[in-house]
Parts: C-alpha cells; sequence; structure tokens
C-alpha cells in the first residue's frame, strides 16, 4: 500500500476526510488533481497488475474447469438436435393436435420426408432416433430402418420417368432443368445451406454451383428444395460437381409431388418439353402416398404417439432431462410420474445423502480419537502413527477397495475367523458385503484420512495447558474435555466433514464394487449415464442436481455452523 | 554403361516408390482393446506379425475398449481423433455406427478373401451386424458352476433352468448387473418359447414376466459388473454358479485349474471386432486398412484362437483352430446344442427402457 500514497503529499488516512462536505473543495494532489481520482488510479493499475499476475491462473482455471463443467451441464436442457434435424417436420407439426388420435396430415409427412432423406445423406437421423428413443421405445430402429428403405420410393417413380424420357436419370439434364434461364434464386440455396449446417454442426465453405431461377423455384418449389438440398451437400461435403451427378431420390419424389399441382403450360425454361411430357403422362404413374411410404416401412410411423414425442420434444430446450432426474416425464399431455417401476432417482439421491452422513459420522468417530492421540503423543511415536494414517493414501483405490472384498465376504477372512472361533456357524456366515454395509465400511476407511488430518492440525493448535487449567479449578476429565477442548476442536470437525461429505457424495468406484445392488449411489448412474447409456442429457441432468445439492447443504451448514468456524490448521 | 545406367535408374525408381508408398502410412498406430489376455491373443495372433513385417511401425495401446462409445463421442466433439483402431462389442460398433463416429466400409474393399475362396462378404457373412464392423471372433456369455459344491446325489447343472432351481441347487449365484442375458434366461425358464422370446420381451407385461422369474433367486444373486469378478467369485467359493464370458472360465478351468466346469446350455452369442474411426487423416487412415486386411485374413483369425477360447468370425477359419482348442470353443457342435443370438436391434430399442425397470427393480 505504501507506493500508492507517494503520489500525492498527503497519506492515506487523511483522504477519509475527502467526502465530509464542510471542506472548501476537493482535496488536490501534487499534480492539481483531486486526490481521490489519483489514488483511485494508482489503486486501478495496483489491481490491474495483480490481475495480469494471476490471469494466466484465473484463465486456464476457466478454460480447463469452469467452462467443461458448465457445457457440460448446459447438456442437461439442451435439445435442438430434433428441431436442427427435422426443421420443416417440427414447423409443419405445430398445427397438428395429437389429441384427435390420428396421425399427422400427409404435408407433414411429405415435410418429413425431406427433411429425413438429407439427414440420412448427412447421416444424421440415427443420432435423432437414439434421442428419441430415451422417451419412446422403439423410435431408434424406425429411423435407422427408415432411413436404409428411404431411396424405394424415388426409385420406383425414376423407372416410370425414364420410360417417358430417358434423359430423366440424367444429373446434365437435371441441372439444365433445375438451373432454368431469367432471374436466380440464390436464396433457396443459402437457406438449404443454413439447414445443413445446423444439422451437421459443420462449417460449410465454398460455392455451390448451382442457383435455379425465379421461375423455376416458384414452379417446381418441392423439386427445387430437394435438388438444392443435393446440390449443398454434393458441392460443399463431397466436393463433387453438382452438374455431373445424378440427383439424389427425394427430386424424383418432388418432382411428382409438384407437378400434381403445378401448371406448366405456360413454362419456358429449358426443358420445359420434358416436363410437359411428363405432366401429360401423370395420370397413368403409378403414385405412392408418402404416409403409406412411412407406414410400409414401419407400421409406427402412423401411431400418433410417435407424432406427439417429436411435437413433445420439438423446443430448442427442454425440461425432459430434468424431469427424468427426478422420476417424472415430460409427455405429450403435459408432466407426469413416471411408472411406479421406473422411479429409482429419487431413492438414489436419499440413499447418496443418507449414507454419505452415514460415513461422515463414521469418520468423525474413528477419526477423532486417532487425531487426538496424533496431537497429544510424544512426537516419536506421533509420526509412526502419522505414517499409518498416511499410508492408506499411498494405496491404490481399487487395492484398497478389493482388499475389503477379501475381508468382507462371505468365504472371505473375518467369516473364516468368527466361523472358527465358533461364533457364527459354517451354514449362515454374515452378509457384510455387496450390501449398504460393505459401502460404509470401505468408504469410511478410504475417506478416513481427510478427517483426521484436518483434526489433527487444528487439534495441534489447542494448547494443552487449558486442559490442565480446567482440571486444577476441579473439572472432571469429562468436564473439562466437553466443556473445554470439545468446542475448541469443532472447527477441525467441520472441515474435516465438509472434506469428506463432498467427497462422498460423489465417489463411484468403491460403491460400484462393494455396494452391490443396495450400496450404490446417484453418481453410478451418473456414470452410466455418461459412459454406457450415452444419454449425456441426463447424467447431466442428475449432476446438476447433486451439485445444487451440495451447494444448498454448504449453505446450510454456513447458516447454522459458519464457515468462518472451519479451519484446515 | 548404359546397363549401369539403366540399373540405377531403376533402383532410384524402385526407391522413390517406396519411400512414396511408406510416406503414405503413418508410422504410428493407436490400437483400443480389452487388456488382458484377449488384448495378448490378439498381440500374438497379428499384431507381433505385422510389426516383423513393418519394423518401422510402432503400436501403442490403450485399454479403453469398455469405454469407447463415450470416449470416441467426446474426442468427436473435441475435434481430436486419437484413436487409430478401436475393438469393441458389436452392440457398441452399431451405436458407434449410429451416431456416425465410425466410418462405413465395404468388406470385400477393405478385408481380405478367404483362403478358401470366398469372398470377404460371404466369409464373414452375417456377422457383420453394422455398416461400420469388421467382427474378429465370436465369444459367448454362458455359465460356469464349482463342481464341488454340486449336491450330492443329483446330476450336475446342465440347463439354464438349474439356475432358477434353488430346492435342488442351492447356493448364490453370480449374474451381470445389466438386463441383457438374464431377461432372456428368465423368460425361457418360465416357459416362453425360444422364437418368442423377443415378442414376449418387447411387451410390458413380459418385462413384468421375466423380473418376477428373476425375482425367484433375487436374494440368492451377486451381481457382476466386470467380467472379472464372476471367474473370481468362483474361485472364492463366494457362488455356486455364474454367467461371464466364456474365455474368462476357459481360464479359470484351464490355466488355474479351479473345480469349476462350463454348463453350455442356452449361452448367447455376441461378437468382438474392430471399427475405425470417422475422421482419420490420409496416413493413419492407409496405415489402419493395410493394418485391418493382414490382421483378419484367414490365418490370423485362426491364429488368435491358439491364445484364446473364442471362435474366429471367418467361416474359412474355423478348419484351422487348433483340435486341443475346439472343445473350448462356444461354437463346437457339442457346446452349441442350444444357442442363443444376442438381438442388436431389439437392445438398441429396449436398452433404455427396460434397464430403467431393471435398476429400479433391482434397488427395490
Amino acid at each position: 500500500m505504501s507506493d500508492t500514497t507517494q503520489t500525492g503529499p498527503i497519506d492515506m488516512g487523511s483522504s477519509a476526510g475527502n467526502g465530509k462536505g464542510d471542506k472548501p473543495g476537493p482535496m488536490l494532489a501534487a499534480d492539481g488533481r483531486p486526490l481521490k481520482r489519483s489514488l483511485n488510479r494508482a489503486l486501478r493499475r495496483q489491481k490491474l497488475r495483480a490481475l495480469a499476475l494471476i490471469a494466466p491462473l484465473l484463465i486456464f482455471v476457466l478454460l480447463t474447469f469452469i467452462a467443461p463443467i458448465a457445457d457440460m451441464l448446459f447438456r442437461s436442457v439442451e435439445n435442438d438436435i430434433v428441431s436442427n434435424t427435422l426443421p420443416s417436420t417440427t414447423e409443419a407439426l405445430e398445427g397438428w393436435d395429437h389429441t384427435t388420435g390420428e396421425a399427422p396430415s400427409e404435408a407433414v409427412f411429405e415435410d418429413f420426408y425431406f427433411d429425413l432423406f438429407l439427414a440420412s445423406e448427412a447421416k444424421e437421423h440415427t443420432k435423432l432416433g437414439t434421442r428419441l428413443n430415451y422417451e419412446k421405445t422403439g423410435v431408434s430402429s424406425m429411423f435407422r430402418s427408415t432411413g436404409r428403405g428411404l431411396d424405394d420410393i424415388g426409385d420406383d417413380y425414376l423407372d416410370q420417368l425414364e420410360v417417358i424420357d430417358k434423359r430423366w436419370g440424367d444429373g446434365a439434364f437435371w441441372y439444365a432443368l433445375m438451373s432454368g434461364t431469367g432471374t436466380p434464386a440464390p436464396e433457396v440455396v443459402k437457406a438449404r445451406r443454413k439447414v445443413l449446417t445446423r444439422m451437421s454442426g459443420d462449417v460449410l465453405t465454398g460455392d455451390v454451383g448451382f442457383a435455379p431461377s425465379n421461375a423455376i423455384a416458384t414452379l417446381l418449389p418441392t423439386t427445387v428444395r430437394a435438388y438444392s438440398d443435393f446440390a449443398v451437400y454434393t458441392a460443399l461435403v463431397d466436393g463433387k460437381d453438382v452438374a455431373k451427378r445424378d440427383p439424389w431420390e427425394s427430386v424424383y419424389v418432388g418432382l411428382i409431388l409438384d407437378l400434381n399441382k403445378a401448371d406448366v403450360s405456360g413454362y419456358t425454361g429449358p426443358e420445359a418439353d420434358a416436363l410437359k411430357a411428363v405432366k401429360a403422362a401423370l395420370p397413368e404413374i403409378k403414385q405412392v402416398s408418402l404416409q403409406s411410404f412411412f407406414q410400409s416401412e414401419d407400421k409406427d410411423w402412423v401411431d400418433p404417439s410417435v407424432w406427439a414425442t417429436i411435437q413433445t420434444y420439438s423446443p430448442k430446450y427442454t425440461s425432459g432431462y430434468f424431469l427424468n432426474a427426478i422420476d417424472m416425464q415430460l409427455t405429450p399431455d403435459g408432466i407426469q410420474m413416471r411408472p411406479e417401476n421406473e422411479q429409482i432417482y429419487i431413492m438414489l439421491f436419499k440413499r447418496t445423502l443418507f449414507m454419505s452422513m452415514m460415513i461422515m459420522g463414521s469418520c468423525i468417530l474413528l477419526g477423532y480419537p486417532v487425531a487426538w492421540l496424533l496431537a497429544n503423543l510424544p512426537s516419536k511415536s506421533a509420526n509412526l502413527l502419522m505414517i499409518l494414517v498416511l499410508l492408506p493414501f499411498w494405496t491404490s483405490l481399487l487395492v484398497r477397495t478389493s482388499a475389503w472384498k477379501v475381508m468382507l465376504q462371505q468365504q472371505g477372512v473375518i467369516n473364516d475367523v468368527l466361523v472358527w472361533l465358533g461364533l457364527v456357524s459354517d451354514g449362515d456366515r454374515l452378509v457384510m458385503i455387496n450390501n449398504q454395509f460393505g459401502t460404509i465400511v470401505a468408504m469410511t476407511h478410504i475417506l478416513l484420512p481427510f478427517m483426521i488430518l484436518p483434526l489433527y492440525s487444528v487439534m495441534q493448535t489447542i494448547p494443552p495447558t487449558y486442559l490442565r487449567a480446567a482440571k486444577s479449578l476441579g473439572a472432571t476429565n469429562w468436564t473439562a474435555f466437553w466443556r473445554v477442548y470439545f468446542p475448541q476442536s469443532i472447527p477441525g470437525i467441520g472441515a474435516g466433514s465438509i472434506l469428506v461429505f463432498i467427497l462422498s457424495i460423489g465417489y463411484y468406484i468403491t460403491p460400484e464394487i462393494v455396494g452391490g445392488t443396495t450400496g450404490t449411489f446417484i453418481s453410478n448412474r451418473i456414470a452410466y449415464h455418461i459412459s454406457s447409456s450415452l444419454n449425456w442429457g441426463l447424467g447431466a441432468a442428475l449432476g446438476a442436481i447433486l451439485l445444487a445439492c451440495v451447494l444448498i447443504l454448504y449453505w446450510a451448514y454456513d447458516r447454522i455452523v459458519g464457515i468462518d468456524n472451519v479451519k484446515l490448521g | 554403361m548404359k546397363l549401369t545406367k539403366t540399373l540405377l535408374a531403376g533402383t532410384a525408381l524402385a526407391m522413390s516408390a517406396g519411400v512414396a508408398s511408406a510416406q503414405d502410412m503413418a508410422n504410428d498406430m493407436t490400437i483400443v482393446s480389452w487388456g488382458g489376455a484377449y488384448q495378448s491373443s490378439q498381440l500374438k495372433a497379428y499384431v507381433e506379425p505385422y510389426m516383423a513385417e513393418h519394423p518401422e511401425v510402432t503400436v501403442t495401446w490403450d485399454e479403453s475398449s469398455n469405454e469407447a462409445v463415450a470416449k470416441l463421442r467426446a474426442m468427436n466433439e473435441a475435434g481430436n481423433i486419437t484413436w487409430d483402431l478401436v475393438d469393441v462389442v458389436a452392440a457398441d460398433a452399431i451405436r458407434l455406427c449410429d451416431e456416425g463416429l465410425a466410418m462405413e466400409y465395404d468388406p470385400d474393399e477393405l478385408l481380405a478373401k478367404g483362403d478358401d475362396g470366398s469372398s470377404a462378404s460371404d466369409d464373414f457373412g452375417d456377422l457383420i451386424v453394422s455398416d461400420c464392423y469388421i467382427p474378429q471372433i465370436v465369444y459367448s456369455t454362458t455359465f460356469g458352476y464349482r463342481t464341488d459344491m454340486v449336491p450330492e446325489g443329483v446330476d450336475a447343472p446342465s440347463n439354464i433352468c438349474d439356475v432358477f432351481d434353488l430346492q435342488k441347487y442351492p447356493g448364490k449365484r453370480a449374474l451381470e448387473k445389466r438386463p441383457i442375458n438374464n431377461m432372456e434366461w428368465a423368460l425361457l425358464c418360465d416357459g416362453v418359447a425360444k422364437d418368442e422370446v423377443y415378442d414376449v420381451l418387447g411387451t410390458p407385461e413380459g418385462q413384468e414376466r421375466a423380473l418376477a422369474k428373476l425375482g425367484t433367486i433375487k436374494d440368492d444373486v451377486i451381481w457382476w459388473s466386470a467380467g472379472a469378478d464372476t471367474p473370481q467369485l468362483l474361485a472364492d467359493g463366494e457362488v455356486f454358479m455364474g454367467s461371464t464370458y466364456n474365455g474368462r472360465l476357459y481360464s479359470v478351468i484351464v490355466e488355474q485349474k479351479q473345480p469349476v466346469a462350463m454348463m453350455w446350455d442356452a449361452q448367447v452369442y455376441d461378437l468382438d471386432g474392430w471399427i475405425i474411426p470417422e475422421g482419420l487423416d490420409e496416413a493413419h487412415l492407409a496405415r489402419v486398412k493395410d493394418f485391418v486386411l493382414f490382421a483378419t485374413d484367414t490365418k490370423r483369425l485362426a491364429d488368435q484362437a491358439k491364445y484364446i477360447s473364442y471362435g474366429p468370425a471367418r467361416k474359412s477359419s474355423a478348419p484351422m483352430v487348433p483340435e486341443d482348442m475346439k472343445e473350448h470353443m462356444p461354437t463346437d457342435p457339442a457346446n452349441a446344442t442350444n444357442t442363443f443370438l444376442y438381438n442388436y436391434e431389439f437392445w438398441a430399442d429396449y436398452r433404455d427402457d427396460i434397464d430403467a425397470k431393471f435398476q429400479s427393480w433391482l434397488a427395490q
């Protein structure tokens, strides 16, 4: 602080008078500026320097710790995969009412066909299937198998188109037809490019090399849209020349759909004759409605509950994961409790909190005497004891956990000894592992040093003279301990309890190995969803709730005990 | 003079060609596998022979197969794929393919023809369960039991339903802590015909029925989550019978000489194989393709069966499996009288739903 005072002749203490109104004017520094401002400037410079010094650490922590956690937790509400993969479908579905009990209209199926076709070319449709399968069983395979069959309907149309004119299967012919002449309408291509960018998450750069004319885009909107999808994907993802490639099957489907409605008699662009020929032959072309096509691919596509699920999960953000994490579910009819036989998470949260408390409690009971011994033995034996306390720290977690297995199992050391002593009969050996008891024992052992060390360092600061003074004033041993010694060791208990509790609430390896079915924690389910089921959204929601629980307990602890009362030494 | 020049030019050409092709391929390869006996069978059967042929190549192992899907997804999101070849079970391969994390390939282009002249796609046949999957071996999940714990005067267990018969065969069982396989076995023993198991399991009533059947032995089950658990529980005498991968039981029986025997009834076949991650650079991809071509040919797959009791995925490898290993193979006719094939499609759909019910049932 001393350098700051050098900016003015008056020392820091006098600046307090600066704010008083009875002074004639602001107090000035040597350079004529108001002292307050010049002091602030000097302080700011110092603060900035201090900030610059910790900046590397701050940035490191932000980038490697806070940002990944925030990103992971954000997944618990993120749900843009549905609207990114099926943009037109979700829009078209907005007007559909699931309570009618009927599948959506043909128009929705048309949008769905073109959305799904692009998604399956970009191999994004199965991801969506997996996402929706979390909410509705069976959707995953509907997307996968239908994705494979999407070409069929277009191939059928192409066969019939080629009977009318051989050139319909030719890439260059299509390119000429779709490019047309006159004012170009590049916005169609631009819009489709945006759709593909959102869907795949990749940045697409470069020139598509295709723009439909305004006339053809108005005359055959669906075809142009499907062709633009094809053009954008071919040029920007595959890196091929659009004019030389045969279009996707969806383009033929689009053409037939358009020609049913469009009046091509007035059209004069390139290949107009071929269009007119198809229009004339339209009654002879065997057409299939897209609804019946999807029904033939998988009969569940006409099941309204599938569409209701898509509709419910259309918004970009969802509360669905959080609801799942507390045994509820977001259904088309609103928020409901999950069926009784699927409820598990609330019970696991309660169990995790309860068992963490138990572990914390047993750590206090076991750790307190040890820490007392450590603090009061002569330093030579205290050092030896300290090494014994630290020894488990240096042993692998898995080794320690497996050792407990050997000790506690039914054919294990403890049971063998009890049987040998005749305390239990060979037929009913004690079950001490693969249950809550096993988890509490193993985790208490693993977390004990985290309780002993803060306790020890706090106890070391308590002068032994206090106890002696209390006794000399007539206190019994117990009173001296309880009234004099114990209150002074509470900060150590507080620090140790917070450490042990927070560590145990997030443990998962030990409960997984020794917990069986009744001794597992919520973290085991989080691990399952992160690494096995890949439902990261649900994992993130469970993690967020767990984090919130810890913060609330921490806050409660601060209110009741006071966080100032926590000492690590 | 002219001759020397031609020779020199020829040598230079050959050298430059050699250099060019070596430059095309990366010289380092990170292979992901399971560790343990399985990884060492891969090492002996084809990684070491390949490195002997290509001394410039270094191979790094990463024993992350059991969490390969999650890690690959994370790598993909970070835009930095550090694995070149990943060993996964078929269900994971299907998911990786669904997620666009594994590369689709053409079997007849990437893989060698069978020694009997059959095309790769015929040789592997139905075992290519996904467009991204290059199968190596067939393994099975089946039961082992302690021979010294069979009650006196009772035949050794030989039927899957003996697992559910606590009267005849008292003692603890070890079952995997997930619904897959357990639900099928429960339904089979609850009187459902083999070809109807998945139809029944697809209904809520069928799921209840399977859980109810499992409920009859629930109090006597130790649930395992790692493949090494059951062999350990059997060796310690903690359980009477338990399910695990047949190769694990093989090592308990043959290598550790424990009093354990196999019960092959209703064993469930599954596959293990390679996937190539999507998004490798050209040099690494070229090296991986070269390695996969070598490592999945008829001879190498048959060689692998020398070191571990898993059946080669190629039909053409079967005759080359050593005689003394044949009786331990899940595909041996004597063992394969009653088998089950893991239904990937079914479990891809029902996994989340049934798992929720199963876990909730377990926790009750």
